[in-house]
């Protein structure tokens, strides 16, 4: 399962790099991707993970890194 | 600039203004105690430098101690506790002033890549209930029929039902090549639809239209890493903290040995903590990375991954397929030689015996003709697969095929001069002579061989099903350093293994073929691309390296493309590596200020993005 979100205020390179590897280690996550320049979260998570804790749990990831970056739900 | 960029501006502006005041105030005619100057640039601090501030508290109490906010804010706090009250407010204003133009430099080079994506359109006027509805793509379901006025990009993937027009399709393929359609064409979303009206009956729905597709594939580049990009990133993570552990011993231990001259080591050590921070590096190698992605793709060639780029920069063996890669795919007739007879009779003749045979050649030996056929003229057909064809023209029996067959028949043929597929045709028993039919080389195909030579490729080979001396002929006209003829698709693969091993670890091998049936000899190559590849979702999803349209000569630019990306991302990492190595070593001893610290970190920064955005250029 795969997911994308676009995100707001993402203003710092190595934050990317950071919220990707906190993300990443999350349970249930087989890989995560910060992209900077896109401005987009992806998430691929296992199969049966429950995608709405996961999302919780990486916005939480997100916040810690840069208080001001918005994950963008639909 | 948006809001944000704006309230930075204003209190950069405001922060500056009332520096330069207080500076001036302080100096003539205003005698303020220590505290109250204190006050007085604490306060001009606080307007410039709230920001940085309030992030580092919030993400000190999220545990982040390597945060460049917290460590920027320690570094000049520290400034204020040590005394150098005009340092520390400097610093921050040089720092706002760099973050501003980081933030708008970052942001130019998101739109121009953005810009450049910018392939999908956010509506289509849907036809419902005889009435036009503009909506969302996404709305739109297969089967609806869609309006597109001239002018406008094609929303989603579907067939012409009414109208004609021509369309552009430069922003898939990079070449302005206008396509006329009729009723019955497919359209690909992300064309522009150039001169009429179109009605367009949708078969894909949006997430899956070619459009899509390809957004998809170069935002999703991001996720496959370059080595370079991997190593920064690792280089980072223990960057920070082994300068700021630095900072830390450079404060406390040399005074130990200096007489306790405790403030001016705690100044170099603070100035150690601005140049921590390695946004410079980070932001620089992906930047460069997407830059050249970007520029790719506006060129119809879309790279999968930033290690791609890394691996076509390094290209050293190119294999080439022959059939639709080095040559058209098409037969065509490229000699006659009739014996006692008019050329155009020969034709008419071969063209006849052909006249149901749907192989290739013999619809190139029709199209010759070029004359519609008379079936009723034609009797008695029988095709032997592989070798001939036999049939009554006009009563007249007729015999044409490969050499053995017509001489298995007792009918000598004469000796062909050309390379190529040769048709020998007999009449009424009698030899008549032959024609040569042969696939033509594409115009670029040349130009390429050229091209990848001199962007660094030094063995070129090709690999073919088709027979040796056509193979031969072709390497020789091309000057291709080896052919490998008559292979099978297996044969392929260990040719492909073979190559891999003699080049070993000095370079990459690269495999460019029309993406049908080559999975498993993309599968031995460093990078894999396909050709011609626009419409064709097989391709697209198979390949590493895609090029929308069928000239080889593409792959000559994104080899040129991914070496200049790599020239840069290299320029950037070593330049930002050289700068702060610099600035370190210079404020250990006590030489470099603060404002050169923040120039390092910063500034650098500034330069390598400014840098970067030249990949995007071609």
């Amino acid at each position: 399962m795969k997911k994308t979100w676009k995100l707001r205020d993402l203003d710092c390179a190595n934050c990317a790099a950071k919220m990707e590897r906190a993300i990443g280690a999350l349970n249930g996550v087989e890989k995560a991707t910060v992209s900077f320049m896109t401005q987009k979260l992806t998430i691929e998570a296992a199969d049966g993970a429950d995608m709405d804790v996961i999302l919780k749990e990486a916005i939480r990831c997100i916040k810690k890194v840069e208080p001001d970056c918005e994950v963008i739900v639909k | 600039m948006n809001r944000k960029q704006k309230k930075l501006l204003w209190r950069i502006i405001a922060g500056a203004v009332l520096f330069i005041a207080a500076l001036i105030l302080t100096h003539t005619v205003l005698e303020l105690p220590w505290w109250g100057e204190l006050i007085l640039y604490a306060g001009i601090y606080l307007i410039s430098g709230i920001d940085p501030l309030r992030k580092a508290v919030v993400n000190i109490s999220h545990g982040q101690i390597f945060d460049e906010n917290f460590l920027m804010c320690i570094a000049t706090i520290g400034a204020f506790i040590i005394g150098e009250y005009h340092e520390a407010v400097e610093v921050i204003l040089f720092y706002q002033v760099g973050s501003l133009f980081e933030s708008v430099a970052v942001g130019k080079s998101r739109k121009a890549v953005t810009d450049l994506m910018d392939i999908c359109p956010d509506e289509a006027t849907v036809i419902r209930d005889g009435k036009r509805e503009t909506v969302e793509p996404d709305e739109v379901e297969i089967g609806e029929h869609i309006i597109v006025a001239a002018g406008e990009r094609i929303a989603l993937d579907g067939i012409v039902r009414s109208g004609i027009s021509s369309v552009d399709t430069a922003a898939l393929t990079g070449e302005a090549v206008p396509v006329q359609v009729q009723a019955g064409d497919a359209v690909l979303s992300g064309c522009i639809n150039m001169s009429g009206t179109i009605e367009v009956e949708v078969t894909k729905p949006a997430g899956e239209s070619t459009a899509a597709k390809i957004l998809e594939l170069v935002e999703e580049s991001a996720s496959r890493k370059a080595k370079t990009e991997a190593f920064i990133t690792k280089f980072a993570r223990y960057y920070t903290p082994c300068v700021v552990i630095g900072a830390v011993l450079l404060a406390l231990v040399p005074p130990l040995f200096t007489g306790f001259a405790f403030k001016e080591w705690i100044f170099r050590a603070l100035t150690f903590l601005i140049v921590s921070c390695p946004c410079a590096l980070v932001i620089s190698v992906p930047l460069s990375f997407f830059g050249g992605i970007g520029c790719a793709s506006k060129n119809g060639i879309l790279v999968k991954g930033s290690n791609y780029i890394e691996v076509l920069s390094r290209t050293k063996t190119v294999v080439m397929d022959k059939t639709g890669t080095l040559t058209k795919g098409t037969f065509t007739v490229t000699a006659v030689h009739p014996v006692e007879m008019e050329e155009k009779e020969l034709l008419r003749y071969a063209a006849y015996a052909e006249a149901e045979s749907a192989h290739p050649i013999a619809k190139s030996l029709r199209s010759a003709f070029g004359e519609e056929l008379n079936y009723a003229l034609l009797s008695e057909q029988t095709e032997t697969a592989g070798h001939g064809v036999a049939a009554r023209v006009a009563g007249v029996p007729v015999v044409a095929g490969k050499a053995a067959y017509l001489e298995g028949m007792g009918i000598s043929c004469a000796a062909a001069k050309e390379i190529g597929t040769v048709v020998h045709v007999a009449v009424n028993g009698v030899y008549a002579g032959y024609l040569v039919v042969s696939d033509m080389l594409k115009e670029d195909a040349e130009e390429t061989v050229e091209g990848l030579r001199a962007a660094g490729a030094d063995k070129i080979v090709m690999l073919t099903g088709d027979r040796r001396e056509v193979g031969g002929a072709i390497a020789e006209q091309l000057g291709l350093d080896a052919v490998f003829a008559e292979l099978l698709p297996g044969d392929k693969v260990a040719h492909m293994q073979r190559l891999k091993e003699e080049l070993g670890e000095n370079g990459s091998l690269i495999f460019v073929g029309d993406g049908m049936n080559d999975a498993p000899v993309l599968a031995q190559s460093d990078a894999g691309a396909a050709m011609g590849a626009l419409g064709s979702d097989a391709a697209i999803e198979a390949a590493d390296v895609v090029l929308m349209d069928d000239k080889p000569s593409k792959l000559v630019l994104a080899i040129r493309i991914a070496r200049k990306t790599m020239r840069i991302a290299k320029q950037n990492i070593a330049f930002a590596l050289a700068v702060k190595g610099a600035v370190l070593i210079l404020s250990a001893l006590g030489y470099a200020n603060m404002e050169l610290a923040v120039f390092a970190d910063v500034g650098v920064s500034v330069l390598a993005i400014l840098n970067a955005m030249r990949t995007g250029k071609n």
